[in-house]
Order: C-alpha cells, then sequence, then structure tokens
C-alpha cells in the first residue's frame, strides 16, 4: 500500500525546470532512495512533498489525502518530518531543547497555562521531557543532552537532527544526505541505525544519498532523477545494471566510478 | 634576539599611545575638569584623575597578561604606563606655549593644573610620567600576584572607587540615619576619609578572599544537599530578596526612590523588549511606541484637566491602557509578520515614529493636546492615600517589575519559550517543526508591547503630565541597548542593565552632557570584550563553556 504518491510533479525556477514531471509512488513500510547527479532535482522534491516549495503541477498524496498546497507545519503535522542537507539545528539550543521543539505537533498545552503551572502544562512537559532523554537515547546521545547542538560533534549534529525529527513520531521521514561528510566506518553505522528506524519504528523512508555503497545496502527501491527527470526505477541490482542510470553518471563523473564499486 | 621578541617593544608603545590618546581625548572634551570636581578620597583622589589612570590602568594591565614572562610583563606594563604620558604630556607643553583654548574650548587652566598635578610646566610632567609609570608597574604587580588574591585587591579597588564615587549620596544617607557625627567620621567634604577608603580596601578585600577561598566549599556543600531542602533554600534566597526589595524605600529616601523608579520604569519595557528582541529574535526598533500608547491612555482617562475623557481611577485605566498598548502589538505584529532581521527593523522604526508624530499632530490635538501634551493627571491611589512620594510610587513600579518578571520566566521556560527561540535561531525549520508562527510572533509582540504599555501607564501617573517628546526613538534605542549590555535573553541582564544605563546616569549628574558618549563608549568596550553581557542568559553562558562536560539531564524545568 502506498504512504506517499507523487503524480506528474513538476517545479520551475524562471526558465529552469528543477523536477519535471515526476511521478513517484513510496510504499508503506518501506526504504527508499532518490539518487542522481548535482543538481538534478533531488532536494527541490524533498521541499515539494515538505511544503518549502509549492509544486507548480500536480499533486501529491500523502495516507490519501492531497497534500500540496499545505504549509510546512501544517504537513509535519500529518506525518512526514525531514532532515536537512547542510544541518539546520537550532544552533544555540540545547540537544534537549532541539528534540523538545521537534515535539511541538504533540504538545497540547496552552501557553497561559505556563505562567500558572496548572497540572496540565506540567505533566505535558514532563512527558515530553522524558521522551526527549528517550529520543536522545535512542540516537545514542545520552549525556549530551545539556550541550548546545552548535557544539556538538558533527556526527553527533546529524543524529540529533534525526532524533528531531522522530520526536515528531512521523509516519514519513525523508532524510538528506544522512551520511555526506561521513567516513565509511561511521557511513555503515549510520546504515544500521536508518535500517532499524524502520524495523524497530516501522517509519518509512525515503532518503536522498550519494554514496552509493550506502544506497545499494540498504534501499530497496531506487528511483534516479537526471535533471528534473525520472529516468529509471527498480530495486538496487535492475539500478546497478540500467544503461541510462550508467550514462548519466558517467557524464557527470566521479560519482559513475561510486555506482560501479558499489557492484 | 629572543628577548626583543617576548619584550615586544612596539606593542607596548601602541598599548601606551592608545591609552594616551584616550586620557587625552577625554580631557580635551572637558570631561576629566568636569569629574575633577567630584573627589573620591579627600584630597587625594579626584573622579576626573582616576578617569585619566583608568585607560592606562587597563591597558597596561592588558600588557602584562600577554607577556609570555613575568619579567617582561612589568616592562611592558611600565612602558605602557610611561607611553601613555606622553600625549598629556604634549598637551601641556602646547598649552604652555600657545593659547590652545581658541581651538579647544575645554582645555581650560583648570584642566592644565589637574594633569600637571598643579606643579607647573616641568614638574607637573615628571609627575605625570611618574605616575603613569607608576600605575604601569602597579598592573603589572597586581597582575602577577596569584589570581585569588590579584581577584579579591581587584574587587577591593572597585568596591572602594565605587563607594568614593558615592560619597555625596552615601553623606546624605548617613546623616538621616545615624547623625552628622557619625558621617563624619567617613566622609568629609563629600569624599571619603583617606583612613577609610584604606579600611574599606583592606575589608573588601579580606572579605573577597574569605570568600573565594570557601566560596566553592559552600558551593559544594550546596550541591550535595538533597533536592527538597535546596528548593527550601531557593525560596529563602527569594523571600530575602522580596523583604530588602519591599524595604528599600526606607533606606533609600526620596532622591534615590526616584531614582530607582526610573530604573524600574525601563525595566519593565526591557522585559518586555526581551521577549520580542532576545527571546524571540524579533528586532523592534519602535518600541516606544507602545510605551506611549499606553501612556496616552492612562493621561486620556484619568487626566483631570481638559483632555480628560474618563476621570477614571488609575487602577481602572491600567488594564485598559496595558489591553491598548497589547491590541497596538498585535496590530503592528500582523502587517510585519513575514519580515525579517533588517526589514522588520525599519518597519518598526517607522510604526515608532508614526505614533509620536500622530500624538505631535494637529488632527488629534483636541485629544491628545498635540506638543502642549496631556496635564493634571492624578497619581494613583491606594486604599485611600494618594501615593505621592517617589518611595510610595516605588511599590506600583516593583509590583509591576515583578508582574513581568515572573511572566517572562515562566514562559522562558515553556514550550512558548522554546518556540521563540526556535524561530530566532531558524525560521524555516522552526515552522517545518509544527510551530504556528503567527502565533507565535504575535504572542512575542503582544506581550512585549503589554508590558511596555504597563510601563507607559505608571509613567504617565507618576509625571502627571506626558509631552509627545518623552516618547521620541532614544527611548526604544536606550531600552535596546540596556538589554545588550546586560545580556541578551536575561532577565537579571535586563535589570542590571537598567542600573548601569539609566541609574548611573541619574547618579552622575556631571555625565548628563556626556551621556551618549558615555554610551557609545561602553557599547564598543562591551562589544569587544563582553559581547554576551554583564548578566548573559543560561545559553549564553553555555556556550562560553561549550567543551566543559556536563552533566546529563538535571533539568529545572520539572522541579519548579
Amino acid at each position: 500500500m502506498p504512504i506517499l504518491t507523487a503524480n506528474n510533479v513538476t517545479k520551475r525556477f524562471g526558465g529552469l525546470v528543477a523536477v519535471n514531471d515526476y511521478s513517484f509512488v513510496l510504499g508503506e513500510g518501506s526504504i527508499t532512495s532518490i539518487i542522481g547527479p548535482n543538481g538534478a532535482g533531488k532536494t527541490t522534491f524533498f521541499n515539494c512533498i515538505t511544503g518549502f516549495y509549492q509544486a507548480d503541477e500536480g499533486e501529491i498524496v500523502f495516507n490519501e489525502q492531497k497534500i500540496n498546497g499545505y504549509s510546512t507545519d501544517q504537513i509535519t503535522r500529518f506525518g512526514i518530518a525531514r532532515t536537512y542537507q547542510n544541518i539546520r539545528l537550532f544552533a544555540n539550543m540545547t540537544a534537549i531543547e532541539n528534540i523538545l521543539v521537534g515535539e511541538e505537533p504533540r504538545l497540547k498545552s496552552f501557553w497561559i497555562e505556563a505562567i500558572f503551572r496548572t497540572p496540565r502544562f506540567v505533566r505535558d512537559e514532563q512527558k515530553a521531557e522524558e521522551e526527549a532523554k528517550r529520543l536522545l537515547q535512542y540516537v545514542g546521545l545520552t549525556g549530551l543532552g545539556d550541550q548546545l547542538a552548535r557544539n556538538l560533534p558533527y556526527g553527533a549534529q546529524r543524529r540529533l537532527e534525526i532524533a528531531r525529527a522522530l520526536a515528531s513520531q512521523p509516519k514519513l521521514l525523508l532524510l538528506d544526505e544522512p551520511t555526506a561528510g561521513m567516513n565509511p566506518h561511521e557511513s555503515t553505522e549510520m546504515m544500521h541505525f536508518i535500517r532499524g528506524l524502520r524495523d524497530d519504528l516501522g517509519i518509512t523512508i525515503l532518503l536522498i544519498e550519494h554514496d552509493m555503497r550506502v544506497v545499494m545496502g540498504i534501499s530497496e527501491n531506487i528511483s534516479v532523477l537526471d535533471f528534473g527527470e525520472k529516468i529509471a526505477e527498480g530495486t538496487p541490482q535492475e539500478i546497478q545494471h540500467n544503461p541510462r542510470v550508467i550514462e548519466a553518471y558517467l557524464g557527470s563523473g566521479t560519482a559513475g566510478a561510486g555506482l560501479a564499486h558499489a557492484n | 634576539m629572543t628577548t626583543m621578541q617576548d619584550f615586544n617593544l612596539r606593542k607596548a608603545i601602541n598599548l601606551g599611545l592608545i591609552a594616551g590618546f584616550i586620557s587625552l581625548f577625554i580631557s580635551v572634551i572637558g570631561l576629566t575638569a568636569l569629574l575633577s570636581k567630584r573627589q573620591l578620597i579627600a584630597g587625594i583622589l579626584t573622579l576626573g584623575q582616576l578617569l585619566i589612570f583608568l585607560a592606562t590602568a587597563l591597558l597596561s594591565y592588558q600588557a602584562a597578561e600577554k607577556s609570555s614572562k613575568k619579567s617582561t610583563a612589568v616592562l611592558n606594563s611600565v612602558i605602557v604606563g610611561l607611553v601613555s604620558a606622553i600625549p598629556l604630556a604634549f598637551l601641556i607643553v602646547f598649552e604652555s606655549l600657545i593659547d590652545l583654548r581658541q581651538f579647544f574650548v575645554n582645555i581650560s587652566p583648570d584642566l592644565i593644573k589637574i594633569i600637571s598635578f598643579g606643579q607647573g610646566t616641568t614638574t607637573g610632567i615628571a609627575i605625570l610620567f611618574a605616575a603613569m609609570g607608576l600605575v604601569g608597574l602597579i598592573m603589572s604587580l597586581v597582575y602577577l600576584l596569584p589570581p585569588q588574591i590579584r581577584r579579591s585587591i581587584i574587587t577591593g579597588l572597585v568596591a572602594t572607587l565605587i563607594i568614593g564615587t558615592f560619597s555625596e549620596l552615601l553623606t546624605e544617607r548617613l546623616r538621616v540615619f545615624f547623625g552628622v557625627a557619625f558621617s563624619k567620621t567617613i566622609f568629609q567634604s563629600k569624599a571619603l576619609l583617606p583612613s577609610v577608603a584604606a579600611i574599606i580596601l583592606i575589608v573588601v578585600t579580606a572579605l573577597s578572599f574569605v570568600w573565594t577561598k570557601t566560596g566553592d566549599g559552600i558551593k559544594q556543600r550546596f550541591d550535595v544537599i538533597p533536592d527538597r531542602q535546596k528548593r527550601y533554600l531557593r525560596v529563602g534566597n527569594w523571600v530575602v530578596l522580596l523583604i530588602i526589595l519591599f524595604l528599600l524605600p526606607q533606606f533609600l529616601g526620596s532622591y534615590l526612590s526616584e531614582v530607582i523608579n526610573n530604573v524600574g520604569i525601563f525595566v519593565l519595557m526591557g522585559l518586555g523588549l526581551n521577549i520580542v528582541v532576545g527571546f524571540a529574535g524579533l528586532l523592534d526598533l519602535g518600541y516606544v511606541a507602545f510605551f506611549a500608547i499606553g501612556a496616552y491612555t492612562m493621561a486620556v482617562m484619568t487626566s483631570t484637566g481638559s483632555l480628560g475623557v474618563g476621570h477614571v481611577s488609575f487602577w481602572l485605566a491600567l488594564p485598559v491602557s496595558v489591553t491598548a498598548a497589547t491590541l497596538a502589538g498585535i496590530m503592528l505584529g500582523t502587517p510585519v509578520l513575514r519580515m525579517r532581521g533588517d526589514y522588520l527593523a525599519i518597519v518598526t522604526l517607522g510604526f515608532g515614529e508614526i505614533i509620536r508624530i500622530l500624538a505631535n499632530s494637529d488632527m488629534l490635538k483636541s485629544f491628545l493636546g498635540g506638543a502642549q501634551g496631556i496635564l493634571n493627571i492624578p497619581k494613583p491611589e491606594f486604599m485611600g492615600t494618594v501615593l505621592i512620594q517617589p518611595a510610595q510610587l516605588y511599590y506600583v513600579v516593583l509590583a509591576g517589575c515583578l508582574l513581568a518578571a515572573f511572566v517572562s520566566y515562566r514562559l522562558s521556560r515553556s514550550r512558548l519559550g522554546r518556540q521563540w527561540m526556535a524561530i530566532r535561531e531558524d525560521e524555516d525549520v522552526a515552522k517545518a517543526m509544527g510551530i504556528n508562527l503567527v502565533k507565535t510572533k504575535l504572542l512575542a509582540f503582544a506581550i512585549g508591547a503589554a508590558f511596555s504599555g504597563l510601563a507607559g501607564a505608571i509613567f504617565a501617573s507618576k509625571l502627571t503630565s506626558i509631552f509627545p517628546h518623552s516618547f521620541n526613538l532614544l527611548i526604544s534605542i536606550n531600552v535596546l541597548c540596556l538589554i545588550i549590555v546586560g545580556g541578551m535573553g536575561s532577565l537579571p541582564g535586563v535589570v542590571v542593565g537598567a542600573l548601569i544605563l539609566v541609574g548611573l546616569p541619574e547618579l552622575l549628574r556631571e555625565f548628563a552632557e556626556y551621556r551618549y558618549l558615555m554610551y557609545g563608549a561602553l557599547l564598543i568596550v562591551m562589544m569587544l570584550a563582553k559581547p554576551e553581557g554583564f548578566w548573559p542568559s543560561a545559553i549564553q553562558r553555555r556556550e562560553l563553556h561549550a567543551f566543559k562536560d556536563t552533566e546529563p539531564v538535571p533539568d529545572s524545568t520539572q522541579t519548579e
């Protein structure tokens, strides 16, 4: 059963067509990657799903509800969470506070209650904090809760960003290059971690990734974009032998080597 | 050759020249002569002299700090001291040759007398060099002391100088409480007696030393006591603080109460702007508008003059004023929701000016009185007594400040506080986290405006008459500055900032003309030396101790 369907999505910036007539079906509980050379429109597509951009044409359906036209906060409330290509944590807030902000869609207390510390507010905050600590532990950052996000090491920041995304209890998690800048060991760890998210929490995962080892290692499905258009779709095996994909990658240089290596 | 490098002659000379030119500058603009009228220690030190030495003292200390070896530290500091005397020495020489006063009106014979210690050109210059060199030497010696002793001595020095600066006020207070005879044993002709100054220096230094020795022990003992008792202690601290605040006017007398009331009104505004700028990161330069709206609402509703319409009591008009300001906050907030940073600053700046110009306009003259303002605003009445005295009005201001501080504190440690912080950090991501930007931003504007409206209402009633020119841009800038000086987003910082930027100028009346020069200098020094403010918020403090290991998660949000 599909959790997310994109039908003929097109996004233009002036004369540039960033995403062109892209259709895409994401099965519930799957791990799917979108790959493609730099500038292929992958992140733009993410932005269209999450409401940062509005698609010019086509529709995006999440859980049988059309979601284009909604703003980012509403889409988050529908159950989609994301991370960012260049980490965008709240740098001057602590790790715990970052996660607490992620829990926003689930918090119910009204601001005036905070002034009087009503029982509901206290209960709400206590629960939120316990949940935040649990998430912190889940992503392996126990004990770093009081550190400012910007003082955390790079890998920890990536994990914290995922914890923050998880805090909204999403059904679908979009990860934008989760292993960027990591060494092979770290990215293997991240791979296991992502698979755990699906296996333990049942969250559907859609990721953009350049590291072919990671892509081929964890994806059940891969969709390939080039110049905003889908040029291939299928299992890792199918993609690796698809001549159009190889051409697109060889044309763009280095990544082709990565694709060949992953064999 | 290596000694030459350690020595770093050029740097020392540079620092010395900077110090010298600072002293020269403050002398030429007339500050030194002016402040020499205020004696700190009878017959020994005036504020003007202190000011000449201040730059030299600070920079020679810095030179000592930067030196790699103890021996070079002393040398560098002395060089800084000696070099810093050069510009002033030139001033003395030139003044004796030509009449500099035609160009710089403030170079008076008095000034020359002060900087040459009343000893004529040659001897004066010799003494000047000796004194500056001595300052450098002392500072380097202070630097070379073990840190604990050094800190204690600096604390003692600062305390002595502060007490000396406010001799006049303290004399008056002592007279009231302990009689003339007692005050004469400490102060003479509005200055500290040298012997008393020495005693204060020694006592404060000793106390401070004892505290640094035992303070850590006390802190450790505090850390290990159970949470429940900790809470009692904290409550106890608050009770003591509240009692002190409650009894304060008894000790302050009329004049100081008035000063404190002014400080309090700015604290109130500062707390409001702190929510908008400090918490939510929305730079609002038209903040005075809400102050004006609160004040005018109070004036129109209560004035017994021709412009008053309601003639209602202060207490009835107060909530209306606050509501009016709050609504204005929402009105301003709505159109600027999508604006950020500089654009927001410009638009809010315009809004502030519009309100002032409207109050000043002929169009609204029949309601707001134009430039003549609104007169005959009654003072608040409480249980049958009219609060005429500053010491009585103090309680109204205090209640307002406590309320605003309480609300700020509770909100800052809540969901809404986190939402504000998140918006300040990254608006787009905050939105993507499910935060409703419209609601969150409007709440910041509205609550900030409410505090300002409250301040304005009290202000109007306190002054009994208001005029448009009391609500100019400088008020907004002042409030913003006090937040920055105190520490962005920090509640105690607002109080510290208000005391420094509003309280001090009131007490140092001589500064009046130089108020904005002092502001500028203070802000520049702050931004360079202590950008996080005098009393930074926990977050900013955490930033400074970035890699210090912190304990996992005992967080106060759940206990209190």
